[in-house]
């Protein structure tokens, strides 16, 4: 009842929906990054949508079943071969004990989520088995994976061959990102014209990538309204008294290249923030590679509510379709 | 004091009690967190107090943001007029200052700092007016601190120190962040002290080392086989500086199973406090060592 790991790709690690309940001791949430991707793998497979599953970042796994299983992969276009034959994205397929799972190299997107039948069965800590892996914390041994790990799956040979999700409702960025932001938090920091240009500008994802935060460059530096600094803050212009960051949030340290917080944030520091990627925006930041252009786009309350019940809606959709 | 309300997205609220730090405005925060916990408010995942702020997330699909706006704001009177008292805890902490640790660590990354030609804790001595860095440790170590936020990273303390503001001490961050820190570094950043839980990156000056642990994921220590990491928001902080042969022995106690951190439950009025700070002060190091 176990997968072998015969190589275990760049980071690739063990992740669900994540670990909410404890980001006031700085244990963040973890789970997927691009949750859609995670929940979908799950529903091709026939598991619950947030069952534990691989996340593999820029280059897949090699693993060795043990068992009969179905998997299916989602997300990145990580295109997956069986036995050394070629099998489709956000499809579901059969495998037989012994068969070795491995990867052909990435096309497109960052993040690809392998879903196996009955769920990676690692322990549950503090009510999640995503990785937290700064702070050692849940997955396999608290960290990503490593060659002749073997990992314990929850059984069962699930539903074979044949499921797809149609093309029309998988989800990933396009090309620049549109990534859209409601301000909010210390925008009354920058000035008008920097707030004008932060939502003008073309960014690019730089290569400080990955699970706590994106970090972008190639935007106009970010000037603030001066100011004598409060007590406690800090002397930069872009330092607060310390205080918690949203997951989303967008901190600008010394106003030259915004880092979007993520599922692995660190829950608080001394930087301003100028507001917050919209939740369902989340998980087309887990698919940018480095050097992909992004934009951040400007929308409102409402806006930010009406793409949350979009995704949603994407999501019963794919769960009708496969039914 | 003016309490400003933000969105942090559609899952977040994001309240500033105040702009700048005091322990009046860490009291609100942590009176209204405790009173948004009681409330059991519909839709909230994540009740997390800060230094002079909080924040709340929530589920917008149970509780729409505006009507968990209004909550979090009914809510903010009753805070306000609270008795400022806590039960809370007393503990020592040991600090071996100026070890050979973090010593070696600030040496590799000294084209960071803002004075490359003296240690973390000589710069920090020698810009908030301290003769010697022995007088600096006298005052880092004197007074008790509170932990003020949990958070950057898991089990993390912020710790602010309980004096009046003239004593407060107050230090840059590192020009640019280390790429490295060792584990249980005992930190400073603003006007905040903090104790590094995990090895890794870090921007705040170093002076010294604990041998106690204060975050265990796998819960093999015994006193943190309740809960992962130690400390909480509210728990009272006295520093003791020690020698290499203290910590070594630490060290041997930590590894052997045997390590007690020294803890008392105490209860803090604030208005108590700010009639006689040191008073106060003694008063609640008399209950840390029974005297």
């Amino acid at each position: 009842m176990t997968i072998k790991v015969i190589s275990p790709g760049l980071a690739t690690t063990v992740q669900d929906l994540g670990r909410p309940g404890y980001y006031h001791l700085g244990i963040p949430l973890s789970g997927g990054m691009d949750r859609f991707s995670l929940q979908a793998a799950n529903l091709l497979v026939g598991n619950e949508p947030g069952a534990a599953v691989l996340e593999a970042v820029f280059m897949g796994p090699d693993l060795e079943f043990t068992q009969d299983a179905t998997v299916a992969v989602a997300g990145a276009e990580l295109p997956p071969k069986l036995d050394g034959e070629p099998r489709k994205t956000w499809s579901s397929f059969a495998v037989k004990k012994g068969q070795v799972l491995s990867f052909d190299f990435l096309k497109e997107g960052a993040r690809a989520y392998i879903a196996i039948s009955g769920g990676v069965d690692v322990p549950v800590v503090l009510g999640s088995r995503s990785t937290y892996p700064l702070g050692a914390l849940g997955g396999h041994q608290g960290r990503a994976l490593q060659k002749d790990d073997e990992l314990p799956l929850g059984g069962g040979a699930g539903p074979g061959d044949g499921r797809a999700v149609p093309a029309g409702l998988q989800r990933m960025p396009g090309n620049p990102a549109e990534l859209r932001v409601l301000p909010g938090l210390y925008w009354h920091r920058l000035t008008e014209v920097s707030g004008k240009n932060f939502f003008s500008d073309t960014w690019k994802v730089a290569p400080e990538a990955d699970r706590i935060g994106y970090r972008f460059r190639g935007g106009r530096k970010l000037d603030f309204v001066e100011r004598e600094q409060p007590f406690g803050a800090g002397s930069d212009p872009s330092n607060i008294v310390d205080a918690c960051y949203p997951y989303g949030s967008i901190q600008v340290p010394g106003g030259t290249e915004p880092i979007v917080l993520h599922r692995d944030a660190v829950s608080g520091g001394g930087y301003f923030m100028l507001g917050t990627v919209i939740s369902a925006d989340m998980d087309l930041i887990g698919q940018l590679q480095p050097h992909m252009p992004a934009k951040f786009v400007e929308v409102d309350m409402e806006g930010a509510l009406a793409a949350r019940k979009e995704r949603h809606l994407l999501l019963d959709n794919i769960a009708a379709a496969l039914a | 004091m003016k309490t400003r309300y933000t969105f942090g997205g559609d899952e977040h609220i994001f309240v500033e009690v105040d702009e700048e730090m005091s322990l009046e405005a860490f009291f609100k925060s942590l009176s209204m967190t405790s009173a948004v916990r009681d409330s059991a408010i519909k839709g909230v995942t994540e009740i997390c107090p800060a230094n002079a702020s909080l924040q709340i997330k929530f589920n917008p699909d149970e509780i729409s943001p505006e009507d968990m706006l209004a909550e979090l704001k009914s809510l903010e009177s009753a805070a306000e007029s609270g008795d400022n008292t806590l039960q809370t805890r007393i503990m020592e902490v040991p600090v071996y200052y100026q070890d050979p640790w973090t010593h070696e660590t600030l040496m590799r990354f000294r084209e960071r700092h803002q004075d490359p030609n003296s240690s973390d804790i000589e710069y920090a001595a020698r810009i908030n007016d301290f003769g010697s860095v022995d007088e600096f440790i006298a005052a880092h170590s004197g007074a008790p601190w509170f932990v003020s936020m949990v958070g950057f990273v898991a089990g993390l303390p912020f710790l602010y120190q309980m004096v009046d503001r003239p004593r407060q001490i107050e230090v840059p961050k590192y020009l640019s962040p280390r790429t490295d820190t060792p584990k249980l570094t005992v930190g400073y950043g603003g006007c905040f002290s903090c104790i590094y839980s995990v090895r890794g990156a870090g921007g705040y000056q170093m002076f010294g080392v604990t041998p106690m642990p204060i975050y265990d994921p796998n819960q093999e220590i015994p006193y943190l086989q309740d809960f992962m990491c130690l400390f909480k928001p509210g728990d009272i902080v006295k520093f003791k500086p020690i020698n290499r042969d203290a910590y070594d022995q630490a060290v041997e106690d930590v590894d052997a199973g045997k390590f007690q951190p020294l803890m008392r439950d105490v209860s803090f009025s604030l208005g108590d406090f700010g009639a006689d700070i040191d008073g106060y002060n003694s008063k609640l190091q008399e209950v840390l060592y029974d005297n």
